[in-house]
């Protein structure tokens, strides 16, 4: 466990809407709605001030990636580099697909003007005139929503050339995927953004020295960029009235599983699951919580022992978990752990992208091996096997995937290893005279 | 073989020969699925099926990006908004507006999971099985479905079609991968439009009505059009009348619990801390 952060002076509502403050209004997805509501308000005022005051701003507001790794988004925009003998791209990670990640597709139905705009600001600050967001193809109302987002700015004249007279153009595709989890990976996603298969590309050159096209890129996480336009018109010492020192701001907790109230939470970072779960109405029914992901399914589980980890990218890391998408999935008492960790499993074999082997046969043996053991054919030393395969598998996989994939296997033997050893429980071998 | 030879760059490295048979070799084309599933074939295609409007609209596509290739996958997506399916044809199309080999497009085209090798049925349902669907009754689901949707005992089976592909109430019924509406659990997806929250039961209802020729409405989503329709708006294709196009814009998306924290906010007077507005920061000048 690690120590509480210190308490700011005045401690935030328990829910800090700021990202899903617009969500209530009727048709918030309009461009009618979102000027009413303050839209577009920070783009003139970014564009008032230059690209590097934009880039110092988000640097000082501390904001991290919200996609999962939680860089910050500042110190990313700045390795752009400043000159443009090539163009500079934006490309926006709108793939939601982790198990259990629900936050960015609700977003962009809900306020896709935010993203639009946070677009057109991140563009200015990193001298990009093309952006492409990158939504999953299974997202089709997100794409449709965006799409007559970006019409309706440039008929509004925030999209196109010369935005707002500033002199800065901007141009923005929406892109639809085709169903590859690997594609959230940002270099998979620029090789499928290139008409390829989605697989990754070895790191460096980062995408900021060579991206799209070999070009200048960043890519961002949707509600990452959606924060901007808020960070712009409240400053970098309000956004760090929320959160903790080091991951401030607010964030959408999406809170899924056998609790009364699932949805869409957003609170300060370094909320617990115990005053989530108290939003949420508690566990369904009262049965008890036996585990949980603190952000999706790559993130190791957590246990009821966790109930007061402080939800920000310190507190998982430090109980051995990570932050993650704050997809916060709940499992009670009535599932098993073993057949949960091979249904994830099994996920992770479809999606590996075959690229490299630690990781193509490492998930194909690991699914075989759980599936032996949910029909109770597995031995004690599958689990010494799958300890070992996945020992192989983290660290030494081209990408995140592979490490992913391992996480719920490694975390559930470890607080769980009992519920593996009770399934091999029949297949013991007998002791010598046992049965005479 | 000669018992020595040159070797790289015309030197010697030892004598003898370097490698040692083991096995005989592997009929390669004999186990590829390539031959079975027409991946890639010497034979032209017709593809008269992709007309002029179709021709029109993959260079739009093209239009869209700095480099043509990015086209590529919108433009499967509009090939299947044509057929229904990736055909051989669909992907010499694609070849042939983005001069490519065959080969490259279909290696892109078997990658992806929404591109579908079949012809899909009038609608494509889509069950999440991820884990935490499955535990809130998708498992269940995507079993009862099948046996639903299946003839003469056996069971409709993942990417298995209930009726003649294509024909008017036919159902592709496949299981999806985390469909990013946990809160939402258990979830189906007709053609990518969101059916929220559903029980076995519901998940019956759904298809009777989807065979009946009915067009049930999303819980988000637009309005219920047909799988091809889909893939045209995937592939960035809308409808033309205003009216229809926002119809689909406006199809509802506020679910009660996309809205909860905030509903859970405005009802408590919860609020974040107010926007002070201050100006950006100062930048030495460079």
């Amino acid at each position: 466990m690690t120590t509480p952060n210190t308490t700011p002076v005045n401690k935030p509502a328990p829910v800090t809407p700021v990202l899903t403050k617009r969500w209530l209004s009727p048709t918030s997805w309009s461009i009618k709605t979102y000027e009413q509501l303050e839209g577009y308000t920070a783009l003139r005022k970014a564009l008032a001030g230059t690209p590097e005051q934009l880039v110092e701003l988000v640097k000082a507001s501390g904001l991290r990636g919200r996609g999962g790794a939680g860089f910050p988004a500042g110190i990313k925009w700045s390795f752009m580099p400043p000159n443009e003998d090539k163009p500079h791209y934006l490309v926006i990670n709108a793939d939601e697909g982790e198990p259990g990640t629900c936050k960015d597709i609700p977003l962009m139905m809900a306020d896709p003007h935010s993203l639009i705009e946070g677009c057109v600001i991140a563009s200015y600050a990193m001298r990009s005139h093309h952006c492409f967001i990158y939504v999953r193809g299974e997202a089709l109302h997100c794409i449709r929503r965006l799409n007559a987002a970006v019409r309706e700015a440039h008929a509004a004249g925030y999209l196109g050339a010369n935005i707002l007279d500033s002199g800065f153009d901007l141009e923005i595709t929406v892109h639809a995927g085709a169903g590859a989890y690997i594609c959230g990976e940002e270099t998979a996603l620029l090789d499928s953004l290139e008409g390829r298969r989605g697989q990754p590309r070895l790191k460096p050159p980062f995408p900021a020295a060579a991206g799209l096209y070999a070009a200048p890129t960043t890519v961002n996480n949707v509600e990452t960029i959606a924060s901007v336009p808020f960070i712009v018109n409240g400053g970098s010492d309000w956004f760090r009235t929320m959160g903790t020192e080091k991951s401030p701001g607010p964030k959408i907790y999406s809170i899924s599983g056998h609790v009364t109230n699932p949805g869409q939470f957003e609170a300060p970072l370094g909320t617990t699951l115990r005053e989530l779960l108290e939003l949420a109405g508690g566990m369904k029914d009262g049965v008890p919580l036996k585990f949980w992901t603190p952000g999706g399914s790559s993130t190791p589980m957590f246990t009821a022992e966790h109930l007061d980890v402080p939800l920000d990218f310190e507190g998982a890391a430090a109980a051995g978990s990570m932050l993650g998408t704050t997809a916060v999935m709940v499992f009670n008492e009535t599932v098993s752990v073993p057949w949960a960790v091979m249904k994830w499993t099994q996920f992770y074999e479809h999606e590996s992208c075959g690229k490299c082997t630690p990781c193509r046969e490492g998930t194909y043996w690991l699914t075989g091996i759980l599936e032996r053991m949910v029909e109770g054919k597995g031995t004690e030393s599958d689990i010494d096997t799958l300890l070992d395969i996945c020992d192989n598998i983290l660290g030494r996989s081209f990408c995140a995937l592979g490490d992913g994939a391992v996480s719920p296997i490694t975390s559930g033997i470890k607080y769980f290893r009992d519920e593996f050893l009770a399934l091999c429980e029949q297949n013991r071998p007998a002791l010598a005279g046992a049965h005479s | 073989m000669s018992s020595t030879g040159s070797t790289y760059g015309g030197s010697s490295v030892g004598a003898g020969r370097t490698h040692q048979s083991t096995v005989g070799d592997t009929d390669v084309l004999g186990v590829s699925p390539v031959e079975a599933e027409h991946l890639v074939t010497d034979v032209a295609e017709d593809l008269s099926v992709f007309d002029a409007l179709t021709v029109e609209r993959a260079q739009a596509i093209i239009a869209r990006y700095p480099q043509a290739r990015s086209a590529l996958l919108p433009m499967l997506h509009l090939v299947q908004s044509v057929e229904g399916r990736v055909s051989q044809a669909g992907i010499q199309f694609c070849a042939l507006q983005l001069d490519l080999t065959a080969a490259e497009v279909s290696a892109v085209a078997t990658f992806y999971t929404m591109y579908k090798r079949k012809t899909c049925g009038e609608h494509l349902v889509s069950v999440c099985t991820n884990t935490l669907c499955a535990v809130l009754g998708g498992d269940e689901i995507y079993q009862q479905l099948g046996e639903h949707l299946g003839q003469d005992g056996k069971r409709l089976g993942h990417n298995e079609t209930a009726g003649e592909p294509g024909a008017p109430g036919s159902i592709t019924l496949e299981h999806a991968e985390c469909l990013a509406a946990c809160d939402l659990g258990p979830v189906i997806q007709v053609n990518y439009e969101f059916y929220d929250n559903q029980t076995p039961g519901s998940a019956v209802a759904l298809v009777d009505s989807l065979r009946a020729g009915g067009k049930p409405a999303p819980t988000r989503g637009a309005p219920l059009r047909d799988f091809r329709t889909a893939e045209l708006e995937l592939a960035g294709f809308w409808p033309e009348d205003e009216a229809g196009y926002r119809s689909t814009v406006d199809g509802p998306s506020a679910a009660v619990e996309t809205l909860r924290g905030a509903r859970l906010a405005e009802e408590r007077g919860w609020t974040a801390p107010s926007m002070p507005n201050p100006p950006l920061p100062e930048v030495e000048k460079k």
